[in-house]
């Protein structure tokens, strides 16, 4: 990289914007994921009954929906993530670049 | 080339002669280990002549250094999420995870989603981040810009820490299950295994070693998903009647259906979970998959494949754990009955709860399926470690030979080389490792080998990437301490202290040190290159910057590797 080429992308504000918006994304994404999991695991640490409770008449329990959601949950929101790194983040890179050389 | 025939040879003429010895000795010995399972060999033979021819081609286009570390970048995401799926998929989580399940129902489901949540904070944090820095290892990007030779150090210590223990572990299983399932000698399968992925690594490289994980990872999720069909299929898709069925048969009735003894303190369970979490993103042979890609687009493509095919295979490991409670419980067959006729339903499982998964393809496909997921199992291994053979490998060639001790100056040629003879270097004391440990418990070595990652690869690798303070004096104290308070608390844990050496009591009272590793690690980092007031250090936090807007923007990084 030339110091020329980094300079103009350093100041360029879309730059800082794509960094803070993607940042703030990823983040609160990884939070999410934290959340759903050790939320999870605090349950079965601190109210193991509670995931026993069956639903309605069956012998299938609260555990088990739980469980398989946060396995969703996780494919879900990297989902999530890359639908909108692949589009609008690299879009905005895109610019950056091209912007910078011009 | 010519040594690569002779190779070919001697590895068929090995395989041809295990097979014979073997037959006569399970003809007489038929005790301890099955008899010659033919259908599963003769699968198996496919898969390994298969995956040998894929190993022949792979070695003609494998030239330059490029080529035999990340396969040129030439693998698309999809690709690589399968390849990684493979990786991550190991023997030990398919019959360990679909065993849990069968002994203890819904503890099981804790365990595996405790492994799948590491992906999205690969993804969130590392993917991209390591394809715009890195190269050939995640040693590349932790010191992108910090001084090479203690970072590099540090880093080849670290991955080689984490694959000794992981290859460890897997070779023993290797070995016992090869035993059982083909009813081949301990020593002659872990030769097997150890000469099979000299081969694959040493000669065909990354593309060799992904087309395996990729075979591995489609025969695999293909024989699940069968098995877990059949399953259903059996309740008229009716989870209930599959529930209701399971609770009926086993001995432990209606609490399969809730968490047991697995969880049993909060520290515990957030130290476990933050090991699987935070090691996930510190494993050296899943980091460095993220190379083979042209681009930060398909890095982060690959972690979505990836993420989805590991979720559904532990949502097929379930499925298949309660089929083997209800298709299993009730049939004398597949137990060690007393004289008496009585047998325990959980204990007695013919091989241990960890053979369910293989009893159940049995029971629901006949010894044909039997034949094939045994050797799905067998491949399983073979694909995994050689993807950990190939992130030793590197990392003494690459990191240590070429940066450390040559200092940057060697031949591609010569530094491909010298990856090759570290790979057979590897994998006979993976051989000689594994025999020594057959009768010991190792059960503890893929959990510490996901601690040492949490503690000390994935700390230094956040830290130089995230944070501008980071030196080298920090990264190299703070990556240590966290190395060595790991590997310390496992050894003094109650797993290994009290379990393995036979101590009384143990001196540290959690069995996964990561919740106070990774904090030591971390505290490490930062106190230490706070404490740096040396002009190196001033020099690295001034080049945080153009390091920030690489990893931002992927300006600078390796293009698509085109051949």
């Amino acid at each position: 990289m030339t110091p020329d080429l980094f300079e103009r992308v350093k100041r360029d504000r879309r730059f800082q914007e794509l960094v803070a918006k993607r940042t703030r994304f990823a983040w609160s994404l990884s939070a999410a994921m934290l959340a759903i999991y050790f939320g999870f695991i605090f349950i079965i640490a601190f109210a193991p009954k509670s995931l026993g409770t069956p639903i309605g008449t069956g012998v299938i329990t609260v555990g088990i929906p739980l469980g398989l959601f946060v396995i969703v949950s996780a494919f879900v929101l990297t989902g999530i993530y890359v639908r909108r790194a692949n589009s609008e983040f690299d879009a905005i890179t895109r610019q950056i670049i091209e912007g910078a050389k011009s | 080339m010519n040594a690569l025939r002779v190779l070919f040879a001697v590895v068929i003429l090995v395989l041809a002669a295990m097979l014979s010895p073997a037959d006569a000795a399970g003809a007489i010995e038929g005790g301890g280990r099955q008899p010659l399972n033919v259908p599963a060999i003769t699968m198996f033979l496919i898969f390994v002549a298969g995956t040998l021819g894929i190993t022949y081609w792979a070695a003609q286009r494998t030239r330059s250094a490029a080529d035999f570390y990340a396969a040129g970048g030439g693998i698309t995401g999809f690709q690589n999420g399968l390849a990684i799926a493979g990786d991550y998929m190991s023997a030990a989580s398919f019959l360990g995870i679909s065993g849990l399940v069968f002994a203890s129902g819904f503890d099981g489901l804790i365990y595996s989603v405790g492994w799948l949540v590491g992906w999205p904070i690969v993804l969130f944090l590392i993917a991209e981040r390591l394809r715009n820095l890195g190269k050939y290892t995640f040693a590349d990007v932790a010191s992108f810009r910090l001084e090479q030779t203690p970072i590099r150090s540090l880093s080849a210590i670290g991955t080689l820490t984490v694959v000794a223990f992981y290859l460890i572990a897997q070779m023993v299983g290797a070995g016992k299950l090869i035993e059982l399932l083909f009813g081949l000698p301990y020593l002659y399968a872990v030769i097997l295994v150890g000469g099979l992925m000299i081969v694959y690594v040493a000669f065909g490289g990354m593309v060799a070693t992904t087309w395996v994980q990729i075979i591995k990872a489609c025969l695999l999720l293909g024989g699940a998903t069968f098995m877990a069909l059949m399953v259903l299929v059996h309740f008229g898709f009716s989870p209930e009647a599959m529930f209701r069925a399971a609770v009926d048969v086993h001995p432990k009735h209606v609490s399969i259906m809730a968490p047991g003894n697995l969880v049993t303190d909060p520290i515990s369970a957030v130290s476990l979970g933050l090991a699987l979490m935070f090691g996930t993103a510190g494993l050296p042979h899943i980091l460095m998959r993220f190379f083979t890609v042209a681009d930060a687009k398909a890095a982060r493509k690959s972690v979505f494949y990836a993420t989805g095919f590991i979720g559904y295979f532990y949502i097929l490991t379930f499925i298949i754990g309660f089929g083997a409670i209800t298709f299993l419980m009730n049939d004398p067959a597949y137990f060690k009955v007393a004289a008496s006729g009585a047998y325990n339903k959980i204990a007695d499982l013919l091989g241990g709860t960890n053979m369910a998964a293989i009893h159940l393809s049995n029971a629901v496909g006949g010894s044909l399926f039997l034949g094939f997921i045994s050797a799905v199992a067998f491949a399983t291994i073979l694909a995994v470690v050689a993807g950990l053979t190939l992130a030793g490998a590197s990392a003494v060639s690459h990191d240590l030979y070429a940066s450390v001790i040559a200092k940057g100056k060697v031949s591609e040629d010569r530094e491909v080389r010298l990856s090759k003879i570290s790979a057979l270097a590897i994998g006979v004391v993976a051989v000689i490792l594994g025999y020594i440990f057959e009768n010991q418990n190792v059960a503890f070595m893929v959990g510490l080998a996901f601690a040492v990652a949490a503690s000390c690869n994935f700390p230094v690798l956040l830290m130089s990437v995230f944070w501008k303070g980071t030196t080298s004096r920090g990264a190299l104290i703070g990556g240590f301490l966290g190395l060595i308070s790991a590997v310390v608390m496992v050894v003094l844990s109650p797993a290994v202290w009290v379990k393995t050496f036979g101590f009384k009591a143990a001196l540290f009272p959690y069995d996964n040190p990561a919740l106070f590793s990774m904090t030591i690690a971390f505290v490490g980092i930062w106190l230490f290159s706070k404490l740096d007031a040396s002009e190196r250090a001033r020099r690295e936090q001034e080049a945080y910057e153009p390091q920030f807007i690489r990893s931002e923007t992927g300006i600078g990084a390796a293009g698509a590797l085109a051949h």
